[in-house]
């Protein structure tokens, strides 16, 4: 920094410090970064872009998945995230005005609560997902029927409901899970399976995947009274009598589009943090303060893209 | 600017000031972030909203969709200075939402052509026991 400072001082003593030796003047250099930012945002638009094609396209063909999804979902802890990331966005803004007013003590305290917004969303966003993780709730094919749960499948012959029962074919064998689906759906069961389970065969194309929540003789005890669990309040995924079939669609989906949200609020926090250590080395004022706009910008990109993802994924 | 008390030389030897960028009041902020608040414990609250008695069951998806879109634009104009900027800027996010708009549009042209494939897909197979709401689904899933 002193060095390109000498170098221009020794060329112009009216140039500013921060001033590229290209530019006519600041203005000039702020107007021309602030264009290269927004390209660079509409490249991030069209990022996200892709992935919201994909949700519409799932969303238009099952519907169902998406409703049954939802439920699943913390919609106090997400709303919670939506007001932390709308704060942290006012404080970044804020922090804006600070540096061009040239207040360099609220400069530093906004940016160390847009910091502090950014990391509170990224700890909530942890507890969801591990709360999703506890729950079997993986992104990929991770959940599907488990041993010793009932189906009801449409049969085309006798154009009528006929019931199933998945069972393990040997006890206590994992399933191979690269054996392709077609064979796994021909497998010949063991005479008998292990204990509470049916004998039978695989008879869905899905199953083979190790049981992640047995059920419980809570579960068992409501099924015999003919009344299972709320489905309004259900407890888990997988207990839920009107789980439609591919329910992990779902959460592969989301997964996927709040994980690369969340990955832009990781680097948001580097981002933060370098602008925070260049702030308390007094390097803005309110002739440079380029690198806190523009900034500024991407951490409103951040906010904007979760205000779309919020009620797309936790309300309808 | 009154307030401008210079910590390093550069600052002051600063001369031929221009006006660079918009400073935006205080004022305009703390309004936007409290309707963005708002606006989303409203959108909250519109999800709960039954529409189906209306008649109207795709109404919580627009409303929902209608009140991001409202808190994005003020997200765009105020918190970043969208307003106050020049033009250019707002033109560049617009052509990359617009053809982010082309492209759903395109990729969903025949989404719903196959309907009835899926809802016969969806009768394929229910997951549960016999409680009453599976019975329920059943007889709701019954082909006509």
């Amino acid at each position: 920094m002193s060095e390109s400072q000498t170098l221009e001082h020794e060329h112009d003593h009216d140039r500013p410090w921060f001033l590229g030796h290209h530019w006519e003047n600041p203005q000039q250099q702020f107007e021309a970064g602030k264009l290269g930012m927004w390209l660079f945002l509409a490249t991030e638009v069209l990022l996200f872009g892709g992935l919201f094609v994909g949700y519409s396209v799932w969303r238009g063909n099952h519907p169902e998945l998406f409703q049954f999804g939802s439920k699943y979902l913390n919609t106090a802890m997400g709303a919670t995230n939506t007001a932390v990331l709308i704060c942290s966005s006012l404080t970044m803004a804020w922090a804006v005005t600070a540096a061009q007013q040239n207040k360099q003590k609220l400069l530093k305290l906004m940016l160390t609560l847009t910091l502090a917004g950014a990391v509170t969303f990224l700890v909530i966003k942890y507890f969801e997902y591990t709360h999703k993780f506890d729950e079997g709730i993986y992104p990929g094919i991770s959940y599907y029927q488990q041993p010793g749960e009932t189906s009801h499948y449409w049969d085309d012959s006798t154009a009528a409901f006929a019931k199933t029962t998945w069972t393990m074919p040997v006890a206590n064998v994992a399933p191979d899970l690269t054996m392709p689906m077609s064979e796994m759906s021909t497998v010949a069961a063991a005479a008998t399976g292990p204990a509470g389970f049916n004998a039978g065969a695989f008879v869905t194309a899905e199953g083979g995947v190790a049981p992640i929540h047995a059920p419980t003789p809570d579960d068992a005890t409501h099924d015999a009274a003919g009344e299972h669990a709320d489905v309004d309040q259900p407890t888990h995924h997988l207990q839920d009598p009107l789980r439609p079939r591919n329910a992990h669609m779902f959460f592969n989906i989301y997964f996927m589009m709040t994980g690369l949200h969340g990955i832009h609020v990781l680097i948001g926090i580097f981002l933060i943090g370098w602008l925070l250590y260049r702030a308390n080395k007094g390097h803005f004022s309110d002739t440079y303060f380029t690198p806190i706009d523009l900034g500024g910008l991407y951490w409103h990109v951040v906010d904007l893209i979760w205000i779309f993802l919020f009620p797309l994924f936790y309300l309808i | 600017m009154t307030d401008r008390t210079p910590t390093e030389t550069e600052h002051a030897e600063h001369a031929g000031h221009h006006e660079v960028g918009h400073v935006v009041s205080i004022k305009y902020l703390t309004a936007t972030c409290a309707a963005l608040l708002v606006l989303t414990i409203l959108t909250v609250a519109a999800s709960q909203f039954d529409f189906t008695k209306y008649g109207l069951p795709e109404m919580n998806i627009v409303v929902a969709l209608a009140i991001a879109v409202i808190k994005a634009s003020l997200v765009c104009l105020f918190f970043m200075h969208l307003f106050w900027d020049r033009p250019i800027n707002a033109y560049i996010i617009i052509v990359a939402l617009a053809f982010v708009g082309v492209f759903i549009g395109f990729a969903m042209t025949d989404t719903f052509e196959y309907r009835a494939d899926q809802q016969q897909y969806e009768r394929v197979e229910l997951k549960g026991g016999d409680s009453k709401d599976v019975q329920a689904k059943l007889l709701e899933l019954q082909p006509p």
